[in-house]
Parts: structure tokens; C-alpha cells; sequence
């Protein structure tokens, strides 16, 4: 399901640039359309295409792009689904991170053609995390980058304080560490089970 | 085990984090202890001292509100609902212990209304409670469905404009022939009574070779509003292309109607038109079939029946001398009318 991961781009240059500039993205990408749908399948050569324009057009890295992407869909009203199912993850940011294995097959659920790349999480020492996302088969595609943001902005959901650095690639595994300092640094967003309208 | 079925219980600690939506209650019927989750639906009253079947109308098995009906017997399902309101339905099982009996409860598929009726979080629930996985998948799936539904209002959206487009004559905002048959097809079906109008626009030709293609479309449009302002709404006029037109009328009292409609659109369309200061004469011809004329039948056989004898009958009007229109004779032959 290419259409869900074209589209959130599509939302996070249109909430946060305008439409004009997606307008232009669309017009330079020559798809012969201008908006994706989420509900259908495109071409997978699309995604990279579409966010190498993106960067282009907005004069700034690829990787701070999805680190961005990511960042919105946790944060911003127009994405509070995505936010929201992230949340089932647990109670605690903690939780959240120890069920990251998980994410692909949650994800799978809700979309059964939206195929993430495979993640897992190992805790090292105290408090710090090493997220891989993608294998030498199935790369991570710059989901790592996107991990880096979407983990950033929810761990201030949760009101907890982390460290998050890319460490790079290697043989289309991303390596993201993730150092946590504090659960309770300041005071999350509110979250309840059944506030789904 | 004990002789009447009766169980060793956990101790109360451990039930608690097990079930924690779970009851125990005495011989008498009466609550001794709630679990921490079973806790929170009762807002604020306590459930501990009052009557299982005070606070829980058990609707199945049917036991009239007697409780030894239920500790008597061995473990039991039940299906219960919260007298107070909202009147939540709980699904639940009953195993007599020594000194009464435990009832494990669930929301079942109440669970969505219930978690936000009595605000549960994810703690509420016992960690092996499929509960949540539940509930993100209720919510997942109407996320997705949500979008497939926008999706198809906006596919369905463009069929309908892509339709229309399709059926329509571009020029005059007309129906095009494609049009034709299904307009007919659904008055054959429905056995209405109607006519059927073959028009012809006389001299039309002349106006596209004299003064050009612009002065031949502008007449064509006027022709086209002259015929819709003749007509009424439940009528349809069609463009089957070039000067050819279908005009169709329908409702009761359709063969009286004809003649006289005929015969103004006639003298409309012969009124001179102006085209940038310049006088366009035109005059229509017009072959009529009669629906009332034809043995009901196949939808498809009385559509090329009936454009067959208004074609006939359309060649009588124009060797007539133009400027008329004849109508369909059934007796055999056309019966020539006057324009």
C-alpha cells in the first residue's frame, strides 16, 4: 500500500509548506495527477522519487525531510490517528519501545499491503536502545530517519526525555540508538483508550 | 475440590492482578470483593455488602432472580447486564468455591462503549486480556475503512461525471446517441407512452458552407434551446450528431401533444437567426413514431422498430417538401400531415 506512505508525505508538505508547493512538487514530477490516494497501490518507484523532489524543492536534506515526516505524524491534528494507534503500543514510552517488534505486524493489521520494513530493538545497558530497521533483503529505505522523528515527538507524548541519534547504514540495515534518560521528565499529552470519535 | 464443586481460590492479591474484573460472593448472594477493574464500573457506591443481582440483572440462564439458582449448580457461562445505567452487557462465567462463588466478567463486544463509559486504560486490563489488541484493531480498521470509503465516494464521483460526459453532446449540452438507448430502453420497460421525434435541421448545410463552422454551431445551439424551451422537463431532446436530433415525449395525452409541438418547433426553428449581423434561415423536418403503435415487446426490437418507421416517415416529411413533419402510419404506408 505505496498510497498510505505517498500520501502522509503529500499531508506533511501540504500542513506545513501549503498546497502551492505541493502543487509545484506535483507538476515537476509529472504523474499526470496531483494528490495520492491512500487507499491504492502505486508505482514503489514513486516513493524515493517523490521525496527526492520534495527535497529539492524545499532546499534541504532528504534525511531531515523524513526525520520531519515523522515528527508530524505523531504531532500534528491532521495525523492524530497515526498518533493515536502508536499509542496502543503502551502505556509507557518504555513499553512503547520494548513493542517496536511488533510495529510491522500491528501495521499489517490495520493494512495488510502496507509493508514496513522489518525493525527490532535490543536494550544494551541501562536505558540504552539500538533500533535496526531493515535487512540486506528488505532495506530500511530511509524509515530509520523517519523512526528518529516519529520516536522524538513521542516521547514528548508520553512526557519522557530521550536521546535519539542515526547511526547510519549498513547492508541496508539503519542503526538508530535511542538513549532514554527520564519517563516522567515532563507532562505528556493525555491519552484515553476509548476517545476514538 | 470440594464436595458441591466448590475450588481453593487463589489468594485475593493474586486474583486481583489475575481477573481483575472478577466477583466473589458469599451463599447469600452478596459481594464480598470486587477486583479492581469490576471496582470501577460501580461509580463511587462500592460494590462490597450490596446483592450480586442488585447491582447485575442476569439475563442468562434465566434464574428469577434467584441466586442459589446459580451457586447451586457447577460453573456456569452467564450473560448479565449493569442494572445502574449505562446498562452495559457483560459477558461471564460462575464457578461455585467453598463459602460461595467467584464470577469472572468481560465486556465482549460492548468493549469500545465500555472502555469510554468507565474511562479503562490499558492497566485496568489483565496483561493476558486481548482487550487492547482489540481495540487498536477497531480503530485501525475503521481508519482504513474511512479512507476506502472517501476513496470510493470520490471514484464513484468520477464515474458519475465520466458518465455524463460520455452521454452528453458537447456542443449543445444535449444527450448525445449514446444516450438514446437507455432513455428508451428504461420508457419501454416501464411501459410508458411516448413519441418519438426524428428531426432533421432543413438548409443547415448551406449555413456551414456560406458562413462558416462558428455561424453552424451557433445555430445548432439555438436550435438545441429552442427544442428544450418547447418541451417540457419530463421530455428529452437529444443531439444524435451533425443537424440530426431526437426530440422524445412522454406522459399521458402524448398523441394529442404531438401535432402541436411539431408544428411550433417547426416555426421556431424557421425563424431567421443572426449570427455577427448575419441572417441564418433554417427550417426543420420531422418523422414521428408512436409507442401506443407498437405491440409491447423486447426493449432492443422496439428501438429499431420505432427509429426505423420515425426515419421512414421523416424521408415522407422531407419529400413532402420540408418544413413538415408526417407521423408514422401503423396501418402501412405513412400518412403525410400537414407542417
Amino acid at each position: 500500500m505505496q498510497g498510505l506512505v505517498n500520501r502522509a508525505v503529500e499531508r506533511f508538505v501540504r500542513d506545513t509548506y501549503g498546497r502551492t508547493t505541493w502543487l509545484e512538487i506535483m507538476r515537476g514530477l509529472d504523474l499526470g495527477f496531483s494528490e495520492f490516494e491512500a487507499m491504492l497501490n502505486y508505482d514503489p518507484d514513486i516513493t524515493p522519487r517523490l521525496l527526492m523532489a520534495v527535497a529539492v524543492a524545499l532546499d534541504r536534506p532528504e534525511t531531515d525531510i523524513l526525520e520531519d515526516i515523522g515528527t508530524y505524524l505523531v504531532s500534528h491534528p491532521n495525523a492524530a490517528a497515526v498518533r493515536r494507534l502508536l499509542r496502543f503500543g503502551g502505556d509507557t514510552f518504555e513499553e512503547v519501545l520494548h513493542s517496536l517488534e511488533d510495529l510491522p505486524g500491528r501495521a499489517a493489521l490495520a493494512v495488510p499491503d502496507l509493508s514496513l520494513p522489518p525493525m527490532d530493538v535490543s536494550e544494551q545497558a541501562g536505558g540504552l536502545f539500538c533500533l535496526r530497521i531493515g535487512t540486506r533483503d528488505r532495506p530500511g529505505q530511509g524509515y530509520g530517519h523517519l523512526a528518529v522523528g516519529l520516536f522524538r515527538a513521542l516521547a514528548d507524548d508520553y512526557g519522557a526525555l530521550v536521546m535519539l541519534d542515526h547511526k547510519g547504514a549498513e547492508a541496508g540495515t539503519e542503526h538508530v540508538q535511542i538513549e532514554f534518560l527520564s519517563a516522567d521528565h515532563a507532562e505528556g499529552r493525555r491519552f484515553s483508550l476509548g476517545a476514538a470519535g | 475440590m470440594s464436595a458441591r464443586g466448590g475450588v481453593g481460590l487463589p489468594d485475593q492479591a493474586a486474583l486481583d492482578v489475575l481477573c481483575p474484573m472478577h466477583a466473589r460472593m458469599d451463599r447469600q448472594g452478596r459481594i464480598v470483593h470486587a477486583g479492581p477493574m469490576l471496582a470501577k464500573l460501580d461509580k463511587g457506591c462500592g460494590l462490597a455488602g450490596r446483592r450480586f443481582l442488585e447491582v447485575f440483572e442476569v439475563r442468562r440462564p434465566r434464574i428469577h432472580d434467584r441466586v442459589e439458582a446459580l451457586i447451586g449448580r457447577g460453573p456456569a457461562r452467564l450473560r448479565l447486564r449493569l442494572r445502574q445505567p449505562p446498562g452495559t452487557g457483560l459477558k461471564g462465567v460462575l464457578v461455585p468455591v467453598q463459602g460461595g462463588a467467584v464470577v469472572n466478567l468481560s465486556f465482549g463486544i460492548a468493549l469500545q462503549e465500555a472502555v469510554r463509559d468507565f474511562a479503562l486504560t490499558a492497566g485496568d486490563f489483565a496483561s493476558t486480556d486481548l482487550a487492547i489488541e482489540m481495540l487498536y484493531l477497531i480503530e485501525a480498521k475503521s481508519a482504513a475503512m474511512e479512507a476506502s470509503r472517501k476513496l470510493n465516494l470520490r471514484l464513484q464521483g468520477a464515474r458519475i461525471a465520466a458518465e455524463e460526459k460520455a452521454f452528453t453532446d458537447t456542443l449543445t449540452g444535449l444527450g448525445n446517441r449514446r444516450a438514446l438507448e437507455p432513455v428508451l430502453t428504461r420508457l419501454i420497460d416501464t411501459e410508458s407512452d411516448f413519441a418519438l421525434l426524428n428531426l432533421d435541421l432543413d438548409f443547415f448545410k448551406a449555413v456551414n458552407d456560406t458562413l462558416g463552422h462558428a455561424a453552424g454551431d451557433h445555430v445548432l445551439r439555438l436550435a438545441a434551446r429552442i427544442m428544450q424551451d418547447e418541451t417540457r422537463e419530463s421530455d428529452r431532446v437529444l443531439r444524435l450528431g451533425g443537424d440530426e436530433f431526437v426530440v422524445i415525449l412522454q406522459g399521458p395525452g402524448v398523441g394529442a401533444r404531438v401535432d402541436d409541438i411539431a408544428t411550433r418547433l417547426i416555426a421556431r426553428l424557421r425563424a431567421p437567426m443572426i449570427w455577427e449581423g448575419r441572417t441564418c434561415s433554417i427550417s426543420a423536418s420531422i418523422g414521428v413514431s408512436l409507442s401506443r403503435d407498437y405491440l409491447v415487446q423486447e426493449a432492443g426490437a422496439m428501438i429499431a422498430a420505432m427509429m426505423e418507421d420515425a426515419d421512414r416517415a421523416l424521408y415522407a416529411a422531407k419529400a413532402l417538401g420540408r418544413g413538415r413533419h408526417v407521423i408514422n402510419d401503423p396501418a402501412g404506408g405513412v400518412g403525410p400531415m400537414a407542417g
